[in-house]
């Protein structure tokens, strides 16, 4: 993973079928970067919802929250429409993973990213970087304490 | 290893012996198919164990997948103020598949509750707030998925059906009572 203390990679990916959007919009917030590997799958629907529930978290520490992975941007706008997402997933489709390879959490193997986190502050400065076994989800008390940290 | 934050304390609805070896910690959501199917096994667990286990249940609503968990929280919270707090979480998990907000003051009705002082302690604001204080002690706990299972403080990271459970708190009680 890139180090703490190292500036966030800018990059534009499609936010929305339509639309793309850059790191740098977000300038001036706080920015949690959750890299997963795959739309649909089971574990990534436990995480994507579990974040969805955080609103109110995220608003109270003025953080974005922002999912990544390599499916397509109509690929996200199903699992958005499914799920009632209230954050963007990018689509790191073309070239594939290329933003997850800035990041050092692509998966060569398996074609997709790993499971991981980075919490950026409002400079885009990585404040924090977290790495789980693909397998599990990693729940939101590091996100948390993070967000807790940067506050104080 | 993740840790239950904050431990069991006074605000917690706790079901047996409170001097019990083994304390098993559930987060669930009264609307979340994998809670109801949690529920007949943790109580045939309570019936095994005895005066050995005592449980605790935090709630957890995932409100934007689970449009009637929030309101059926509050109602066994409700409940908690007239001490049938456990009376309303096993009707509602065993009443899962017609959950709705109608059917709560039904349940409510079902288990002998005064409805006059129900329908007044389901607007009071102090039970949103357990709820969503629960539901921060379970982010704060590391729950990544319903239910989410703690025992003596630590979280369970492993199967809890087909026995996985079950089996562990027995290891568990084994190794306890042997030191």
């Amino acid at each position: 993973m890139l180090a703490i203390g190292t500036r966030a990679p800018e990059f534009a990916l499609y936010a929305s079928p339509y639309q793309k959007m850059r790191l740098s919009e977000l300038r001036g917030s706080k920015v949690i970067l959750s890299f997963y590997p795959a739309d649909w799958s089971p574990v990534c629907g436990d995480q994507m919802n579990l974040y969805n529930e955080m609103e109110k978290y995220f608003i109270r520490h003025h953080a974005q929250m922002i999912g990544i992975s390599v499916d397509s941007r109509w690929c996200h706008a199903a699992f958005t429409e499914h799920n009632g997402f209230h954050f963007p997933l990018l689509a790191d489709f073309e070239p594939k993973g290329a933003v997850a390879r800035q990041y050092k959490v692509y998966d060569n193997e398996a074609g997709q990213c790993q499971r991981a986190l980075y919490v950026l502050d409002e400079q885009a400065i990585i404040r924090w970087n977290y790495l789980s076994p693909v397998g599990i989800n990693p729940g939101a008390d590091g996100i948390l304490n993070a967000l807790e940290q940067l506050d104080n | 290893m993740k840790q239950l934050m904050p431990a069991v304390n006074s605000s917690d609805h706790i079901y047996g012996n409170k001097r019990a070896l083994i304390e098993l910690v559930e987060y669930g959501d009264y609307q979340c198919l994998y809670c109801g199917r949690a529920y007949p096994l943790i109580k045939n667990m309570q019936k095994e164990l005895g005066p050995h286990l005592k449980v605790v249940y935090r709630n957890f609503p995932l409100s934007k997948s689970h449009p009637y968990a929030f309101a059926a929280a509050i109602a066994a919270e409700a409940a908690a103020l007239q001490d049938k707090f456990w009376e309303m979480h096993d009707t509602v998990f065993e009443n899962q598949e017609i959950l709705n907000i109608d059917s709560l003051i039904d349940f409510a009705e079902m288990i002998g509750l005064n409805l006059e002082k129900f329908k007044q302690d389901i607007q009071k604001k102090v039970l949103a707030d357990k709820v969503e204080r629960d539901f921060e002690s379970g982010l704060r706990s590391g729950v990544n998925k319903i239910p989410s299972f703690y025992i003596n403080g630590n979280k369970y990271e492993g199967n809890w059906e087909e026995g996985g459970l079950f089996n562990y708190l027995k290891s568990k009680m084994a190794e306890i009572a042997i030191f």
